[in-house]
């Protein structure tokens, strides 16, 4: 990218959008200078980066809409971002816009333990609002890995998920109201404190729209009682085909885990290396099963679930003895990725859910094309909700294995969509699996798509070339920037 | 598949699949070419609740039924719209598992796809969830007669906007729903019900304190000075909680919820207005109590007779919610209450990104949609 050290002073047009931003926000709210913008070039997925004209940082929602006021008079685009965690380049910066930063926004407003809700700003983390919560003995169920910096606002863009949504769903699920803004900085209020509100449920679509359609300035969210104990029950397996049998016999006595995770040999060594969770090193693949809720309901289902392990041929099993216990277990899975990141130089997250019962022939197909495209793979999988994370191992330095690796990539993703499942469970599309859309969607229905995002951003400048393809197929199309265009 | 007028509804009895899809685009793309709008039915059981009247030719696509996958293990099942959600829930029960948001029935005349439209649920909402939050994609013929799918049948999928979600409530306005994938729920291994002697302000705080418990309460409601508690889950944690909570254990509670569920308890009888408040559950009531009752564990409150609409509209707005005229009184007027003017405009463009001609259930949801 060839820039000047000062982004905004190359055009009449950029001194103009410097202006009137510096004339609604402090100054250090404002950063135009091209070095100090680096760490806002991209989010979790470093694979993508840019720089924005200008990066704000309001600290009121009223600043948050004199600056969508000046983007919408300038027609300059607006790309939202939480704490940056995404990991599908959702909140890359645009070239020609402004990236607008939520993270000052970070109060929690409100919490009803009686209506059990939290009123919260969109750049309060996840985790903090559990923490908040923790006092009245309740907290906030989505619990995506990211959680510790992951912020609340990003979490309704992408429809988080967790480790927990078999049993607790997603963000959509647990939300009741949002404030939001449309791309001209009108507020509305979307969802009610009530379980449903009059007319279409906006607060539906804007959940996991990844900032097409607006930026959310508020949210209300549902809170739960802590359960009364969670316990985990490890087992391990001698093949991927056993693992995958015993995940559906789970669900076939008719229990719902709190979480139900795999890990296969890679992703078990790697993770044992690094976090000494106890994992057996020579399993093909190990099942970690959740069962939270009152005493007697965990103890009566972690035998249950303990017994249906041995008798499905499980190597060995091993139930958390207490709370140090419990969480060692799971410090394996949850250092997963960086203990992944340890055994390469880089590695590519995917993120295709699949119906459970391919699992074993998802994994098989998984492991041939590794051998094929010559990269190792470790897969970590939500396999209570069909969720794979593959991590693809290579060396982004390596420009052959960069191309090896999108390659790969693609064809877990298009594997996914073909057994029935879908591009993406919860890091969504943003520019990395725009171009893949076309393997789950026909013309007609991202068309639909489009009609949607047009609805409520005619000037289609609220994230631009993310999330959904815009086609050409209106005559206006000639007519657009380049900046939509995503051929 | 003719358009037809009148309203000759026969109890679907046979549980014969048939795909009528290409009949059912046929007969909307003669609407479209004729500028006739269409009201889409089913098994007609609410046509005279939740909405305006819809005065337009009839489209019956209650011959669209029939469950087309079923996989107990995936927690999965999908079926065609007009498929009567008696028929599901009966194969559901072979399978031990059930539809977690409790739909009525309507005397076996309810349909899965009149269900997602109206997104009705029973008693068990507030913790079994909404066929709003557990439906995972939808086939839906838009007003420009084109057959597009969205999401799909795996439990997580952030792939485009959700507009399966969008569906639930829209009430058939954004296109006509030909097949639906639901996520299931386990049924419980015990079920059981806790009645207690108390006033509506007390039942309010009580439903609201109980649910702060991590205990398997699965249902609340008060009516006639007594509150109800039940509890569903694994029976050690049912029988544990059933001890520690007190209150009288009654015989004979699932024909309670079910005539809850179905609104054939004798409070629903008679044709006085009904209203439906969604509020915050904690809210303090805000009606008289003699003719309400509350659900939810206090979120849905329903309130019989003849009530001023705009003192209503601004009781269940302070309570943080909205109120519906449900059934009865003057469907010609709008039953739900105004919205902004952004939210307005917003709404009308989606109406229009989806039918642009507005052929698709007039006036059914708001006057001007």
């Amino acid at each position: 990218m060839n820039r000047a050290d000062t982004a905004l002073a190359d055009s009449p047009a950029g001194r103009e959008l410097s202006r009137r931003l510096r004339a609604c926000l402090g100054a250090d709210c404002i950063i135009e200078e091209v070095e100090s913008q680096r760490p806002f070039e991209c989010d979790g997925l470093t694979l993508y980066r840019d720089l924005p004209r200008a990066v704000v940082l309001p600290e009121t929602a009223s600043q948050v809409q004199q600056v969508l006021q000046i983007c919408d008079a300038l027609d300059v685009p607006v790309v939202a971002r939480g704490a940056g965690t995404g990991l599908c380049a959702g909140a890359m910066p645009h070239p020609e816009g402004v990236l607008l930063v939520m993270t000052k926004l970070d109060k929690i407003v409100e919490i009803d333990p009686l209506a059990r809700t939290a009123r919260v700003q969109p750049g309060v983390s996840n985790l903090s609002i559990s923490e908040a919560a923790a006092r009245y003995g309740l907290y906030y169920a989505p619990d995506p890995s990211s959680q510790i910096a992951c912020s609340i606002g990003g979490n309704v863009s992408e429809n988080s998920g967790g480790v927990h949504c078999l049993k607790y769903g997603l963000t959509v699920h647990n939300i009741l109201s949002m404030k939001v803004m449309t791309v001209a900085g009108e507020e509305l209020t979307l969802g009610s404190l009530g379980l449903d509100s009059p007319g279409y449920d906006l607060m539906a679509l804007f959940t996991g729209s990844e900032g097409l359609l607006g930026v959310v300035t508020e949210v209300t969210v549902r809170l739960l009682p802590s359960p009364e104990v969670a316990r985990v029950v490890m087992a391990a397996f001698d093949s991927i085909t056993a693992a995958g049998d015993a995940v559906g016999a789970v669900i076939g006595a008719g229990i719902i885990p709190a979480g139900l995770e795999m890990m296969d040999r890679l992703a078990v060594q790697a993770a044992e290396d690094f976090a000494h969770a106890g994992y057996p090193r020579d399993a093909a693949a190990i099942l970690l099963c959740e069962m939270d809720g009152t005493r007697e309901e965990v103890a009566q289902h972690v035998d249950t679930v303990a017994t249906l392990f041995q008798a499905l041929g499980a190597t060995a099993v091993t139930i958390s003895r207490d709370e140090a216990h419990r969480a060692l277990l799971w410090q394996g899975r949850k250092s997963a990725f960086p203990a992944v990141g340890r055994i390469a130089p880089d590695y590519y997250c995917m993120d295709g859910t699949i119906p459970r019962g391919q699992v074993t022939f998802v994994l098989n197909e998984i492991y041939r094309l590794s051998r094929q495209y010559g990269l190792p793979v470790a897969n970590v999988f939500h396999a209570g909700d069909g969720n794979l994370h593959p991590l693809i191992l290579f060396d982004a330095s390596d420009p052959v294995q960069v191309r090896k690796v999108h390659e790969f990539g693609g064809d877990i993703l298009d594997l996914s969509v073909r057994v029935g499942g879908c591009l993406t469970g919860e890091h969504g599309i943003g520019v990395e699996k725009l171009g893949r859309m076309t393997s789950q969607f026909s013309a007609l229905e991202l068309a639909q798509l489009e009609d949607i995002k047009h609805a409520f951003d005619p000037s289609l400048n609220l994230n631009p070339g993310k999330g959904i393809p815009i086609l050409k197929r209106c005559q206006e199309y000639r007519a657009l920037p380049d900046r939509h265009r995503h051929d | 598949m003719p358009c037809q007028t009148g309203t000759d509804m026969t109890e679907p009895t046979d549980t014969t699949g048939v795909d009528t899809s290409e009949a059912i685009v046929a007969a909307l793309a003669q609407a479209r070419a004729r500028k006739t709008p269409v009201y889409i039915s089913g098994g007609g059981s609410k046509r005279l609740m939740l909405g305006r009247l819809c005065e337009a030719a009839e489209l019956d696509v209650s011959a669209h039924r029939g469950i087309v996958d079923y996989q107990p293990q995936e927690l999965v099942i999908t079926a065609r719209s007009g498929t009567p959600i008696a028929e599901i829930e009966a194969t559901l029960a072979a399978g031990n598992q059930m539809l977690s948001f409790e739909p009525p029935s309507f005397g076996g005349r309810a349909t899965l796809g009149g269900t997602l439209a109206c997104n009705l649920c029973g008693p068990g909402r507030p913790w079994g969830g909404s066929i709003r939050d557990m439906v995972l994609g939808v086939e839906l013929i838009n007003g420009k007669c084109e057959r597009l799918r969205f999401g799909g049948k795996v439990m997580k999928n952030v792939a485009g906007y959700d507009v399966s979600r969008l569906q639930a409530g829209a009430l058939g306005t954004l296109g006509v729903l030909t097949e639906i994938s639901l996520k299931i729920a386990p049924r419980a291994e015990r079920v059981l019900t806790l009645a207690y002697t108390m006033s509506a302000d007390q039942a309010l705080q009580t439903m609201n304190r109980r649910a702060a418990e991590a205990k398997p309460l699965s249902a609340a409601f008060w009516l006639d000075g007594q509150l109800y508690l039940r509890l569903s889950g694994a029976a050690s944690a049912v029988t544990s909680t059933a001890a520690q909570w007190g209150g009288e254990r009654l015989e004979g509670d699932a024909a309670l919820w079910r005539d809850l569920r179905e609104m054939t308890l004798p409070f629903f009888a008679g044709s006085a207005p009904l209203w439906r408040l969604s509020l915050q559950s904690s809210a303090p009531l805000c009606t008289d109590a003699q003719s309400t009752l509350i659900d939810w564990g206090g979120a849905q409150r329903w309130v019989s007779g003849d009530q001023p609409r705009d003192s209503l509209d601004r009781a269940a707005a302070d309570a943080g919610g909205h109120a519906t005229l449900f059934r009865g009184g003057d469907r010609h007027s709008e039953v739900r209450p105004p919205l902004d003017s952004v939210q307005r405009r917003l709404q009308q463009h989606l109406k229009h990104a989806f039918d642009p001609d507005g052929i698709l259930n007039p006036g059914r949801l708001y006057s001007w949609l």
